[in-house]
């Protein structure tokens, strides 16, 4: 493996020189060409995700069976649009986009560690996707929900649930993207430790640095987890073991520990680089630093750790005993601290400070709300004995999508907005991008927050018929989704408006507020981002 | 841009690198190492603790120590892929604290050929788990009934009289033992009726 300084002799230094279209962007080796591949990657992904979830609430629009052939299907498009939210949008964007763009950059390195395992990081997931929505297509499709749990997702024995070669396809897919995650987190590790240009210490680093150090740290333990887990699920179905299945000996529980123990810390994979983004974005349009920097640095830090050891809170109809629960519950609750350390600092962060109201501001501040909706219902869902109720109603799809589909997307937005202008060298039109702020976020409170109603109503997750009382409800969440989904259009004309019309952006277009490392130097940065590397003082 | 100052040597970065990336690797390795361990070690951890349920087994029982007595029930369910009646003797039987108690399951083939079943069991409340012990069990092994074939399956066992001590269990006045049988894979597939073959791990392993 080369290192960056190895790679970056091979050109001439002096001169913005960028190779041809192939060279650069299939074989690619630059931090910045492959965050630019994984964010088109993720849009993608999105377009995919999203149409998949309007024909769910197409489907739920009305009760009886509308547009599904059976429950198995429902099953299968609902797994495929959880499965690609999480591996291919939310995950690649914030991660491998944001991560690989600004990375390097705020820590003032030339690049990656490790350039060419970056490009094969991103290209692993490529294939990953492919088979994913592939195995749709097969067979019934892969109908065991984003937790795949046996015996449902299995084919042991005489237990015939996913029969076909879909759920094979899936799982061959989650590892391969499991694989790509894996990389990625060592390469950032690597990159963060070692490549910090002189005076750039580590209780310096930008907040967003920290937050892909404490992912790639989540990253690292979590998913070869997952990897063990489903490896099992696959020779449980094809070569005869039966770590699973009870006629064999097994237990299926196991595979619901093993599967939390990797699912947790994933919900922090996934929402910490947002956090990350959202302290920038508030710091620089209240023009103030960050309040409580260590803070906040820290409070990521314990979220990570404390994220290891509260996993079975998604276990507490599994037959787990009163005492167990209680400990998981405490261990739960616990993280609302830190969590609360952060979105108290942000707010203290805007306290007092000469607020902007830009569209990624618009974003942040939603984020804040939104995510603070997510994490009450998600103090709720705690509550072992109240979840004997909730659990698998649609309020825990109302808390995930909250924390999620409205927390994570929002720092996704909010990152785009922010860095579009450093990254593209053209800054966004203002105007179209409030519209799509207040768009989606009308859009998507009208989805979700229904669902809160329909899930202490006792609504079910994963059928796709329900009864004629929850009609009400279901038919305003639907017709947010299509709100929601035509903000995902306006988003997409914005972005067109920006690379046809956008105005040429300034190497900081924000003024006082941005500090870090990215906003000095030019828009769009030269292939060679750093000639020599800066001192941090 | 602040002051510059010239790249730290080229060779030993990537020393440094290639370290770090190994030790990382290193700790992908060994999680997914803990992954596999987990088969074994959650079984043990059941074991140990009596954790959900698990009952203990094999000591004997110290003989009537208490005055207190306590209730055990029967259960028994029959995956539908085992061709068998499977049915606790009695309702229940009540015996004192530290008392050898008995019960019986009646097992009855009813196909046409011989069957091999295993069953999984556990004890509600699962706080008891740990003080009802086992003494001798038909569970512990795969059982093969020759068509038609009924068999009684025997079972001794004693609660230890320390539940009435622990402030966790000491208003259980009822222990529900509840007996699963499944069809062992071997069996499944010498009839046939496997999705997959191939070498099987676990209790029901032949």
């Amino acid at each position: 493996m080369a290192s960056a300084t190895d790679a970056h002799h091979g050109h001439d230094a002096h001169h913005d020189h960028k190779p041809g279209f192939v060279q650069r962007w299939l074989f690619s080796t630059n931090h910045k060409d492959i965050g630019t591949l994984y964010i088109i990657f993720s849009l993608v992904a999105a377009v995919v995700g999203v149409f998949l979830s309007f024909l769910m609430r197409l489907e739920l629009q009305q009760p009886g069976m509308q547009i599904f052939a059976d429950g198995q299907m429902w099953n299968a498009y609902v797994s495929a649009h959880g499965l690609i939210m999480v591996f291919f949008v939310i995950m690649p964007a914030l991660i491998g986009g944001f991560g690989n763009w600004f990375v390097p950059i705020m820590i003032g390195a030339p690049d990656m560690a490790f350039p060419r395992l970056n490009n094969i990081s991103f290209w692993l997931l490529v294939p990953a996707f492919i088979l994913l929505t592939a195995s749709l297509f097969v067979g019934g499709g892969p109908g065991a929900g984003w937790t795949i749990y046996p015996p449902l997702s299995g084919r042991t024995g005489e237990v015939l649930y996913q029969t076909g070669p879909a759920m094979d396809m899936a799982l061959f897919a989650l590892h391969l993207a499991g694989a790509s995650s894996i990389l990625g987190a060592a390469n950032f590790i690597t990159t963060i430790f070692n490549m910090r240009a002189p005076g750039m210490t580590l209780h310096k680093m930008p907040l967003f640095v920290w937050s892909m150090l404490v992912t790639a740290f989540l990253l690292l333990l979590a998913v070869p987890v997952l990897g063990g887990a489903i490896t099992m699920l696959i020779t449980d179905r094809n070569f005869g073991t039966a770590f699973f299945d009870p006629a064999g000996g097994g237990d299926p529980v196991l595979f619901q520990h093993l599967f939390w123990f990797f699912g947790h810390p994933e919900v922090y994979i996934m929402i910490l680089p947002a956090f990350g983004i959202i302290s920038h974005v508030v710091a620089t349009f209240s023009r103030k630093p960050v309040f409580g920097y260590l803070g906040m640095a820290y409070a990521m830090v314990a979220i990570g750790v404390v994220g290891f050891v509260v996993w079975a809170h998604h276990m507490y109809t599994s037959g787990i005993d009163v005492d167990t629960r209680a400990y998981f519950m405490a261990a739960t609750m616990i993280i609302a601290v830190p969590t609360g350390i952060k979105i108290f600092s942000w707010i203290a962060t805007m306290w007092g400070g000469s607020i902007e109201l830009k569209t990624p501001m618009l974003f942040a501040i939603g984020f804040i709300f939104l995510f603070t909706v997510g994490g009450v219902t998600g103090v709720v869902l705690a509550n072992a004995s109240i979840t004997q109720v909730l659990h698998n109603t649609y309020y825990v799809v109302a808390h995930f999508h909250y924390v999620l589909s409205l927390g994570a997307v929002f720092g996704i937005y909010a990152g785009i907005y922010y860095w579009i202008g450093k990254m593209s060298g053209r800054q966004y039109p203002e105007f179209w991008g409030k519209v799509h702020f207040w768009l989606t976020f009308v859009g998507v409170n009208m989805t979700f927050f229904p669902m809160h109603f329909l899930g202490t109503q006792g609504m079910p997750r994963r059928y796709p018929d329900y009864p004629d009382a929850m009609w009400g409800w279901n038919f305003v969440s639907s017709v947010g989704s299509y709100i929601a989904i035509a903000s995902f259009v306006v988003f997409f004309y914005v972005m067109w408006l920006t690379f046809r019309k956008g105005e040429k952006a300034a190497a900081n277009p924000w003024g006082a507020g941005a500090t870090t490392l990215e906003w000095r130097v030019p828009s769009p940065p030269p292939f060679h981002t750093f000639d020599e590397l800066p001192r941090i003082r | 841009m602040p002051a510059m100052r010239s790249r730290p040597d080229a060779a030993a970065l990537a020393r440094r690198n290639r370290r770090t990336a190994l030790a990382a690797f290193g700790l992908v390795a060994v999680m997914a190492g803990v992954s596999f361990a987990a088969v074994p070690l959650y079984d043990l951890f059941c074991r140990v603790t009596g954790f959900n349920g698990t009952v203990r087994v094999g000591q004997a029982a110290p003989g009537a120590v208490s005055e207190r007595t306590i209730t055990v029930r029967f259960n028994a369910t029959t995956h539908p892929n085992l061709p068998w009646r499977f049915e606790p003797g009695q309702q229940a039987v009540t015996l004192r604290l530290g008392e050898e108690g008995m019960g019986f399951y009646l097992a009855r083939n009813l196909a046409d050929r011989p069957v091999e079943g295993v069953s999984t069991y556990n004890v509600t409340p699962e706080v008891a788990g740990r003080y009802f012990h086992k003494v001798a069990c038909f569970c512990f092994e795969a059982q093969t009934l020759q068509p038609g074939q009924q068999v009684d399956m025997p079972l001794a066992f004693w609660v230890d009289p320390r539940i009435a001590e622990d402030p966790n269990t000491r208003d259980i006045r009822t222990i529900t033992i509840n007996y699963t049988f499944f069809r062992t894979l071997a069996d499944a597939e010498r009839a046939g009726a496997l999705a997959s073959a191939g070498q099987h791990v676990g209790r029901g392993a032949r």
